[in-house]
């Protein structure tokens, strides 16, 4: 089901991340998946995620489709010229995947294949454009395609905290210019600051939902203060972090921060994506305790 | 080596007025430069536009010391410009635009890749001879070179602290185009109407 349709009928959307494993026995990626389904409305599924070379994306929404699980196709521009994109957007709608996540992609040089040629053929904006010229029929040459188009529901990222904002909003727009209908959100941990960038872009009246990165200790959250871009977790979660050892190492204060993130956040928003990297098992705890239900 | 080609009529058309320089760089031993092509159509702005500002030409414009030390002998008329239309090849274009931060720089010509030796003058500044030049929409700031992705569309969301996500030393050339975009603020709602997409058989 397509997120549009979802939106337009008032539902607020919940989704989850799963990252294919290194190799191709998917049982364990399959099993997570699984525990994940009956709290959400889809499951995204990495593209190489960090630049680490992994299974397939198609292959493993294909796989998640045949266990009756709907996933969200993640699609980066590190690795793939424009023919091969196109070529796995329509093996995309080959499978029945209704839901895009189109995005530019990691730095070869961030991940485990240090020394491999980055391809950005394609960015982000121009593969918004790229799936749009499919769906009108056409490939990016202008060639006819034989049959029926593709249709999609197309999604996109953006940072609601990073430093400036400015440039995001402008991305943010281009993007929706191309073609985006829906946008999930880098991780957000200050309610106050994603408050004004939705205001600010409310006028342009596409559904967001706002990214959930459970805290697994003080470590992972100053970590994230000095590296990744657009996250600042403030100083007083990272002291509740370091409040109760064991509490934290078992995860409780993790899942108890997410899960008032999520209520303080879904009055402003359409959506939540939660990205558990790896503690999957955690999603429909932050869900009770949050007090939101999936509808589908 | 390189060869610089202008672009075509209509697309610098649109740059003239009144107060527009022009800056013809008639170089390096590297570049094949259009020169006879250059003067045709300085004759046709002429005849368009009598008032033109005026028409700078140097050489070794890349060289950074060099061309700032050679622009003092035009301040009145580079103060009485408003835009500069730069017939040159991407590094010099970029090393105007560089020294003249308060003014809207274009490139009159797009840069081609020849095989040879290249690189005479030393310069922070890159140019991939794409041949498909595009300093006019990005604030003289190459998107190509300065952003480590190459992007043509606007920052990938990796910088920190204006810094690139591949190295903490690298500035965000996409940062660095929307400042100046939004301090010069003439050009962004244009960057925002296009996609771009680049053409690999011009760089071939």
């Amino acid at each position: 089901m397509k997120f549009t349709e979802l939106t337009k009928n008032g539902k607020f959307i919940i989704t989850s991340e799963l990252g294919p494993p290194k190799g191709f026995h998917i049982e364990k990626a399959l099993h997570e998946a699984e525990v994940v389904w009956p709290y959400v409305n889809a499951i995204n599924v990495t593209d190489n995620q960090s630049s680490v070379m992994r299974l397939g994306g198609l292959a493993m929404c294909k796989a998640l489709l045949e266990k009756n699980i709907e996933p969200v196709f993640q699609v980066t521009c590190r690795d793939r010229n424009r023919l091969a994109l196109q070529s796995d957007i329509l093996s995309a709608a080959l499978f029945g995947i209704d839901n895009l996540l189109l995005l530019t992609g990691d730095h070869t040089t961030l991940g485990d294949h240090k020394d491999a040629k980055p391809v950005f053929d394609l960015d982000s904006v121009s593969l918004t454009h790229m799936v749009k010229q499919l769906e009108a029929g056409k490939d990016l040459a202008g060639n006819i395609l034989d049959g029926e188009p593709p249709k999609f529901c197309k999604g996109a990222v953006v940072s609601p905290c990073a430093e400036p904002l400015d440039p995001q909003l402008f991305k943010m727009e281009k993007k929706i210019k191309a073609g985006i209908e829906f946008f999930q959100t880098q991780a957000v941990y200050e309610v106050d600051k994603f408050d004004k960038f939705m205001k600010r872009v409310k006028e342009f009246g596409v559904p967001v939902y706002v990214g959930i990165v459970i805290l697994k200790g003080p470590g992972m959250a100053k970590f994230m203060n000095e590296n990744v871009a657009g996250i600042n977790v403030p100083q007083e979660l990272i002291e509740e972090l370091k409040k109760d050892k064991e509490k934290t190492k078992s995860g409780q204060t993790g899942i108890e921060i997410a899960a008032r993130l999520i209520k303080d956040l879904k009055p402003l928003c359409q959506g939540v994506h939660l990205m558990p990297l790896g503690w999957d098992d955690k999603v429909p705890q932050i869900l009770k305790l949050s007090g939101i239900t999936v509808d589908k | 080596m390189l060869i610089t080609q202008l672009k075509k009529k209509e697309e610098i058309l649109p740059f003239l007025k009144a107060k527009t320089l022009l800056v013809a760089c008639f170089g390096c031993k590297e570049v094949f430069f259009p020169e006879k092509e250059y003067q045709n159509i300085k004759e046709e702005f002429k005849k368009l536009y009598p008032d033109l500002s005026g028409e700078i030409v140097l050489d070794y414009l890349c060289n950074e010391d060099y061309t700032a030390k050679r622009l003092e002998l035009y301040r009145q008329e580079i103060e009485k410009a408003e835009t500069m239309v730069v017939f040159a090849c991407g590094v010099g274009v970029q090393t105007l635009a560089g020294l003249l931060a308060s003014k809207t720089v274009l490139a009159g010509c797009d840069t081609f890749y020849l095989p040879g030796f290249s690189g005479f003058t030393p310069s922070s500044y890159d140019c991939e001879q794409c041949g498909e030049c595009r300093l006019s929409s990005t604030a003289g700031i190459c998107p190509v070179t300065a952003c480590s992705k190459g992007l043509l569309n606007g920052p990938c969301g990796g910088a920190k602290n204006g810094k690139c996500e591949v190295s903490k030393i690298k500035e965000c050339g996409w940062e660095n185009i929307m400042n100046k975009i939004t301090t010069t603020g003439k050009v962004a709602e244009k960057l925002k109407e296009s996609v771009s997409i680049r053409d690999y058989k011009k760089s071939q």
